[in-house]
């Protein structure tokens, strides 16, 4: 995963200012309640005290209140000296009074100056107003507009860069992976295995795509949102964060517990599911086996099982996640109960403020949330590093086939193939040889056959003449070169190649003969169609050459696929015929006309035709016969019916001996 | 944090598709929640009920605000102080309602996963016997991804919606009308503005969402394409190397690859920006609420705790709205999918079996098909006035080109398909008074298309009979030459064959089909010779078996072996769907038509004249 991370270099930049973004998006969100317990605070729920002169001139002197009697001559300010100068002194005290409550630090007085406070207001000298200050509220409530509009601008603007950066990173990656393959050998392919090496240009650049936005939006931001929503959450209230302290193991504690049971059980489901479909698949694939042997009594109780213990383990599941919402929100709505209860006994003491409560209680929301996330992320993430991990494999490979630096040319254009002592083991296999000692040469104009039993090693044969495999030891030449010394699509430039299962590219049938030669004329494609022998099946398809292909060619059956896969080739007029089993699915009559027409279609051209079929070899020029990866008779098909048991086997076979010829 | 308008990622997202006839559809699927029309019940007054309990709350805390407000107030006063026995009175009565609103939502959900996964298994259930009961033609008229798309995905995504539309679509408008009464109740006016500025922003918001499905709709187009391509490319890699087009293969990809970046960054990034409208909307709402309520709150209209309370309904007030319209979305994709869950319910079934079938007794193996008329559709006519008798342990060999219907008699006999016009006897019993499973029971047959299923070689084998002995399965697997090879095999007989049996080579898996037919001991045999992907040794093997196989039973075979063919009793020789010519092989090359040229063109031009 971590070499991954060398392709989003580029965005660094971006990356920069999407922290930034959050950075700032994070702050505002946290300052939010401030500005809210602020308006409710000192806005609406404000409090004005007004101070009657008279009563309080009254209180002094009748001794009304003896704490501010007592306070007065603390500070030095005797009856007398009060009755000299009334009014100056009365002034002073209402400006500390005031200005005590204006900035709502009634907190902040010690224990004589609160008793007093309440003496005063207790006796009507002081009143106090519930006055909302509209003024104030209108400023911080803009103040709060500014704030939201930053963050819904910087959000904005986070999720227009994440977008990019992710979707522009999955773009990177799958092409990487997608030119990588293309290089691949054979070799290399097998080594993942197409379905996988699918999967991970597909799904698994999904995977990091998607995840690459989740952290960029919300890895960054939980950390900035949850150390200072706690932060703040102090800040409001050191006491009371406690609670948080409690909370948050309890939270984790229900979360891991519900996930540990409920997570194998999630795999174990997807697993019957999985298992559920296959048997609909088969029982959809097998139909007519299955009325066949009439079984259908039997399938019904095979799903059936499976069905039912699909059902139960669905919910069983379901019922151990149904506790998880109701006990998160049990969670918050206890922590706000707790918060108001010994909130209040802090305001009640003085130590704290109604709107400092309000806040704390909407720090404390992020902060679980903050965890919730952190959790969620915890369970994707691994998801994606293993996504990571399988890219990352696949862009590790050193493909073993590449052109060499000094690839040189070829002149010459015979076709002809020559194997000189060639051994082969396939990449990582232990051991074997997959073809030992194998010599042998094609000239132009001339059949060569190949033929023996499955595991023999004869379509290796043909993919060491395209330079799918390179050999062990020994050499392949083409027209006298080693096929190492081409540059490999020169070299394939000579073949044409037709493969043992016809595969067809989606599009129309011209498109796929096209694939064969670029620019090859009409005339060229339908001439190739005829000597294919498909011309009569296209010409009654309604679109003619333009007819669909769906892909993988299933929209034809798979004598049609063969002989269209047989005409991509033939129109590339190459210098060798590479035919691997490719007349397998035609009847007799068409294997045979095809080879006619073959015939009339091409002087020089060399031909390698591998066939299990005795009818369509045994006029070849040399047969070889294959078994074991080892050559047992190179020769006609009358001498290796005299000298060779292997070949005499196989004939004998599928042909009677009159049909032989013996 | 978790709200409306998230699409985190969003790839998978495919465009919402819409049914054709969304109430019937809607009223059908309803059909499937009536035998739990109890249980839905008490699962719509749980989800209610905790709804109410979970929304009263703030408006009873706001209250123990006010208290506590008040209560300094006084205090600073001297004329009172905070009620503490009052706010702890009114915290334990919220915590029991939060209990009980958890509890009831909690037994709501669990409730509704036994529904609604049985309501699942119920679909699924009816679906796979459904697939006994259609005919082969809709087998063969319908592709096979169709069906199993329906069959299988269609299911999951009305079951993943099923189980949380209900209660999701419950608690959202119980919580939405919940949250307006309770905003009523404390203010009129301040409702007014909050259901006015909430709509605004659902209303940009929507608009936005519209201009987003448009990209996530072409997004999952061209990750179709672009994973179609890769899926191609791939497949075919030796093909495109073959020729050498690497270069016009990336080339595609890029563009594809292109594409997909600048619609994928635009979905994101227009779904990304939902919520900070949203958000910005509701805060907007919150000053709002805020000055209104200052002026209410100094006139002594309003108390603190109200404000407090209205403020945090507000606040919950987009989130369920958000969500409505998130599951409208999912309950229209999961109607289209049961809509194509229904029309592959009510596709026409297999005309019921004559309840007072006949049986033979003791067969002989006589088949007689006596002048039949086929045709898979009204427009081409098949087979017309076809007449043939076969004698008990006579050779059937059916030939002719690629795709010239030899299918279609395997077809008939079986009862795949039931004839136009005359009828084909079995010992001189018509196969239509027979059962279906009886007459089916009588023919083994073995089709190149090597069906196994996974599971164990034993089970796969006794498949042909059910309680078959361990030596029996031994038995009929060396009839068919494939003891050996299973011996092999490092669990023998036990082995489990993967989905595909990759496990084991094509032709291994043809002898075990043909073991398989052993061990049912059917007295007719159909057969199907295999053409290609078999090396000669197993040829070899298969055709032993399948010789021994027809020694002694009627038989009919498909062939593509000369050596067959020619020691057959009859040939029906095929072409374009029709029976053209019908005898034996002497006969045939003697009477000098399709067949003797057909068969003569294997040899008249070798591959010797190629060159």
């Amino acid at each position: 995963m971590k070499k991954l991370l060398k392709y989003l270099k580029p965005f660094k930049i971006m990356i920069f200012l999407i922290i930034l973004m959050v950075a700032i998006q994070s702050i505002g969100e946290l300052y939010m309640p401030n500005l809210m317990s602020d308006i409710i605070n000192n806005g609406i729920s404000k409090v004005e005290y007004s101070i009657d002169t008279k009563a309080l001139k009254n209180a002094i002197l009748t001794d009304q209140i003896t704490e501010l009697n007592k306070t007065l001559e603390s500070k030095g300010i005797t009856k007398e000296a009060f009755v000299a100068n009334s009014d100056e002194i009365l002034n002073r005290i209402k400006q500390d009074i005031l200005s005590a409550q204006d900035s709502q630090d009634l907190n902040n007085l010690d224990n004589n100056q609160y008793m007093l406070f309440q003496n005063m207001l207790s006796s009507g000298i002081v009143e106090a107003k519930n006055v909302s200050d509209m003024e104030y509220i209108k400023d911080v409530g803009i103040k709060m507009l500014i704030v939201a509009f930053i963050i819904t601008i910087v959000t904005i603007l986070a999720s227009y860069l994440s977008s990019r950066i992710a979707m522009r990173y999955g773009k990177v990656l799958r092409q990487k992976i997608f030119e990588k393959v293309s290089t691949f050998s054979q070799g290399d392919i097998n080594k993942f295995g197409t379905p996988s090496l699918i999967t991970r240009t597909t799904n698994d650049v999904t995977q990091v795509q998607n995840a690459t936005v989740m952290v960029l939006r919300m890895m960054i931001m939980v950390p900035i949102m949850c150390i200072g929503s706690i932060f703040m959450a102090i800040s409001k209230d050191k006491t009371l964060s406690w609670i948080l302290a409690i909370v948050v193991p309890i939270l984790f504690l229900i979360l891991g517990i519900v996930m540990k049971k409920a997570t194998p059980l999630f795999k174990s489901l997807q697993v019957k599911l999985d298992k559920l479909n296959q048997i609909m698949r088969e029982q959809l694939s097998g139909v007519k086996v299955i009325r066949a042997f009439d079984k259908d009594e039997y399938e019904k109780a095979r799903f059936e099982r499976s069905n039912k213990d699909h059902i139960d383990t669905a919910i069983k599941v379901n019922r151990i996640v149904a506790v998880l919402m109701p006990a998160m929100t049990i969670i918050l709505n206890f922590t706000t109960i707790a918060v108001v209860w010994f909130g209040a006994k802090r305001i009640d003491l003085g130590a704290m403020q109604i709107g400092d409560m309000m806040a704390f209680i909407q720090y404390a929301m992020h902060v679980l949330f903050s965890f919730v996330m952190a959790t969620v992320m915890f369970v994707l993430l691994p998801r994606a590093f293993a996504s990571g991990d399988r890219i990352q494999e696949v862009l590790a490979v050193d493909p073993a086939i590449k052109d060499k630096d000094n690839a040189k040319e070829n002149d010459i254009h015979n076709g002809i193939v020559e194997f000189k002592n060639v051994n082969f083991k396939y990449p990582d296999s232990e051991g074997e040889f997959a073809l030992e000692n194998i010599s042998f040469k094609t000239h132009p104009g001339k059949v060569t056959a190949i033929i023996g039993s499955t595991g023999s090693s004869k379509t290796t044969i043909l993919n060491l003449i395209s330079r799918y495999y390179d050999v062990t030891s020994g050499e392949v030449l083409v027209d006298g070169m080693n096929v190492k010394d081409y540059k490999l699509e020169d070299l394939r430039d000579k073949i044409g190649y037709v493969p043992q299962k016809a595969f067809l590219f989606s599009g129309t049938i011209k498109d796929n003969i096209l694939y064969g030669k670029e620019n090859a004329t009409e005339e060229e494609i339908m001439h190739s169609l005829d000597v294919a022998q498909a011309s009569e099946f296209v010409n009654n398809l309604e679109e003619g050459i333009m007819s669909h292909v769906a892909q993988g060619g299933n929209n034809f059956s798979g004598g049609q696929k063969q002989r269209l896969s047989i005409a991509r080739a033939i129109v590339r007029k190459p210098e060798i015929y590479v035919f691997d089993d490719s007349f397998s699915a035609l009847d007799f009559k068409t294997d045979s006309n095809l080879r006619a027409a073959l015939k009339k279609e091409t002087d020089n051209a060399s031909f390698i035709i591998v066939a299990q079929r005795v009818s369509t070899i045994m006029d070849a020029d040399q047969i070889i016969v294959l078994n074991d990866g080892k050559i047992e008779g190179i020769g006609k098909h009358k001498e290796l019916l005299e000298n060779c048991d292997v070949y005499k086997e196989i004939v004998y076979s599928q042909l009677s001996r009159e049909e032989a010829g013996a | 944090m978790p709200g409306p308008g998230r699409h985190m990622g969003g790839h998978s997202k495919a465009p919402i598709q819409k049914a054709k006839d969304t109430k019937g559809t809607l009223k059908r699927l309803l059909r499937y929640f009536k035998e739990h029309r109890l249980t839905i019940t008490v699962i719509i007054v749980f989800a209610i009920l905790s709804t109410i309990f979970s929304i009263v709350g703030p408006k009873i805390l706001g209250k123990a605000t006010t208290e506590l407000f008040s209560g300094m107030i006084e205090k600073f006063k001297g004329t009172g102080s905070v009620n503490f026995e009052y706010i702890g009175k009114i915290l334990i009565i919220i915590g029991g309602l939060y209990l009980v609103s958890a509890l009831f939502s909690y037994i709501q959900q669990y409730m509704m996963a036994g529904v609604s996964q049985s309501i699942v298994y119920k679909m699924r259930k009816q679906v796979n016997h459904k697939l006994s009961k259609l005919p082969l033609k809709y087998y063969d008229r319908n592709s096979k991804g169709d069906i199993l798309s329906r069959t299988t995905n269609d299911i999951e995504n009305v079951s993943a919606i099923i189980g949380q539309a209900i209660t999701q679509v419950i608690t959202s408008v119980a919580t939405i009308i919940g949250i307006l009464v309770m905003m009523l109740s404390i203010n009129l006016m301040l409702t007014g503005i909050t259901v006015l500025i909430i709509p605004i922003s659902v209303f940009f918001i929507s608009i936005i969402a519209k201009k987003s499905q448009k990209y996530f709709t072409k997004q999952w187009e061209v990750t179709g394409d672009l994973n179609g391509h890769v899926e191609e490319m791939y497949t075919g890699h030796q093909i495109v190397k073959a020729f050498g087009n690497e270069d016009k293969s990336i080339e595609k990809f890029n563009k594809l690859n292109d594409e997909l970046y600048k619609t994928s960054w635009k979905a994101q990034f227009i779904s990304g920006i939902i919520k900070p409208i949203m958000d910005f909307g509701s805060n907007l709402n919150y000053v709002i609420i805020c000055l209104v309520g200052a002026v209410k709150v100094t006139s002594g209209n309003m108390t603190i705790g109200d404000i407090q309370a209205f403020v945090q309904y507000s606040r919950q007030f987009n989130q369920p709205i958000g969500q409505l319209s998130n599951i409208i979305n999912n309950i229209q994709s999961a109607i289209a999918s049961a809509e194509r869950v229904f029309e592959f319910l009510e596709e026409e079934e297999e005309i019921k079996e004559n309840e007072e079938a006949v049986e033979v007794k003791e067969l002989k193996g006589n088949v007689k098909i006596d002048n039949i008329d086929f045709s898979y559709s009204s427009e081409k006519e098949l087979i017309k006035n076809m007449n043939l008798d076969i004698k008990p342990g006579q050779k059937v060999a059916i030939v002719g080109p690629t795709g010239a219907g030899k299918t279609t008699i395997v077809n008939l006999l079986m009862r795949f398909y039931d004839v136009d016009k005359g009828a084909i006897l079995v010992d001189n019993i018509n196969i239509k008074s027979m059962k279906r499973g009886y007459l089916r029971r009588l023919f083994g047959m073995v089709l190149q298309d090597t069906w196994l299923f996974n599971g164990t070689i034993k089970e796969n084998i006794s498949y042909g009979k059910e309680n078959a002995t361990d030596e029996e399965i031994k038995e009929a697997a060396k009839a068919a030459y494939a003891d050996h090879f299973i011996k092999t095999l490092p669990q023998g007989y036990n082995t489990v064959l993967d989905e595909d049996a990759t496990n084991i080579s094509q032709g291994q898996k043809q002898l075990l089909t043909i073991a398989r037919v052993f061990l049912a001991n059917s007295p007719i045999i159909i057969l199907d010779e295999a053409t290609s992907s078999v090396d000669t040794r197993t040829e070899k093997l298969i055709q032993e078996a399948m010789d021994r196989l027809m020694k002694g039973r009627t038989s009919f075979i498909i062939a593509h072996r000369l050596s067959t063919i020619k020691n057959a009793d009859v040939i029906l020789v095929m072409n374009k769907g029709t029976i053209i010519e019908t005898g034996t092989h002497d006969e045939l090359i003697k009477k000098g038509g399709f067949y003797a040229n057909l068969y003569n063109s294997q040899f008249s031009e070798s591959i010797d004249d190629i060159a």
